[in-house]
């Protein structure tokens, strides 16, 4: 095996995933479909994640590794959450926004 | 650095393509492709385990989900609704809040300290270097025990992380209580009531009698 060095700064990647961070923003702001809102979170909580393993990599520390292990495991679990309010919102009408979920407002 | 900008365009792409999407079934494929190009992003820092996870739980269990719920909904032809987006009074303020934030990360940035050793991170010694120099450290992949391999993780997940992995298992069964609570309330108030009314009324009926 070949020893390998890290060959790009580690502040590119978090250039990187500032840009993904960003456009999972832009989705949760522009899109009103519940399930691509629900990816653009998906796709912040990566953003995140690269960030995390860029600098623990940068910095030869384990712990960018479990941070990114625990957030992939809560992402699943609010996933789950997010996927079973989108059914209830869904099942009573064909069409579904997220404008409409005034349920808390009383 | 070349493998770099090949993933950072492939990583930008498809997560364009999640939000510009009119399909969700599109969006679905285009967050596949971000995911993979995400997981090849983590081999190349040396997160192997984590790339794997990444294919496995993500791509394997979490999209699925999502494909599992347009399945469910017919929501293939589901379009947004019409009707004005009632958070267009909120761009100028938006945009303030979006551009200090983006001035504050490009400070952040600039002023960053890439570590020059290794180590933990108390113990590493931190030396302000330049931009784009490249820290001094080598990891030979497949080496016993070399950072980022299953046996790395596994001994700080089991040792030094054990309880946010424990609790982790709370999250979880949170989670899963939750789903039953909100999606599981399928059964039409009648039946219950009906199926409650007969349970009541005949008691006696031996453990497992047929009807």
């Amino acid at each position: 095996m070949v020893p390998v060095q890290m060959s790009v700064d580690p502040n590119a990647y978090a250039a990187l995933s500032a840009l993904m961070f960003f456009i999972g923003v832009l989705g949760v702001v522009l899109r009103r479909n519940p399930l691509i809102t629900l990816m653009s979170i998906e796709l912040m909580w990566n953003a995140a994640n690269l960030s995390f393993m860029a600098y623990s990599r940068a910095w030869l520390n384990n712990a960018g590794h479990i941070f990114t292990f625990l957030v992939i495991t809560v992402a699943a679990a609010e996933a789950a959450i997010g996927l079973a309010i989108v059914v209830i919102l869904f099942r009573p009408r064909a069409q579904s926004n997220v404008d409409d979920a005034m349920l808390l407002k009383g | 650095m070349a493998v770099f900008a090949i993933l950072a365009v492939a990583l930008i792409a498809s997560a364009i393509g999640v939000i510009s999407a009119r399909n969700p079934v599109h969006s679905v494929v285009a967050l596949l492709a971000n995911f993979a190009a995400l997981a090849v992003l983590y081999l190349t820092l040396s997160g192997e385990f984590l790339a794997m996870i990444q294919i496995i739980v993500y791509s394997g269990a979490i999209l699925i989900l999502f494909i599992f719920v347009i399945a469910l909904l017919g929501a293939g032809t589901s379009i947004e609704a019409p009707g004005p987006n009632r958070l267009t009074k909120l761009t100028l303020p938006a945009l303030i809040v979006g551009a200090l934030a983006l001035v504050a990360l490009g400070y952040g940035l600039l002023r960053a300290q890439i570590p020059s050793g290794g180590g933990m991170l108390g113990a590493a010694t931190v030396l302000p270097v330049s931009r784009g120099e490249i820290p001094a450290v080598t990891i030979t992949p497949g080496a016993e025990g070399a950072f980022g391999s299953v046996a790395d993780f596994g001994r700080a997940l089991f040792t030094t992380y054990l309880l946010p992995f424990e609790l982790t298992a709370f999250v979880l069964l949170v989670a899963v209580i939750g789903v039953v609570v909100l999606a599981g309330a399928a059964v039409p108030e009648r039946r219950r009531k009906a199926a409650e009314r007969e349970a009541i009324a005949k008691p006696e009926r031996p453990m497992g009698a047929t009807r």
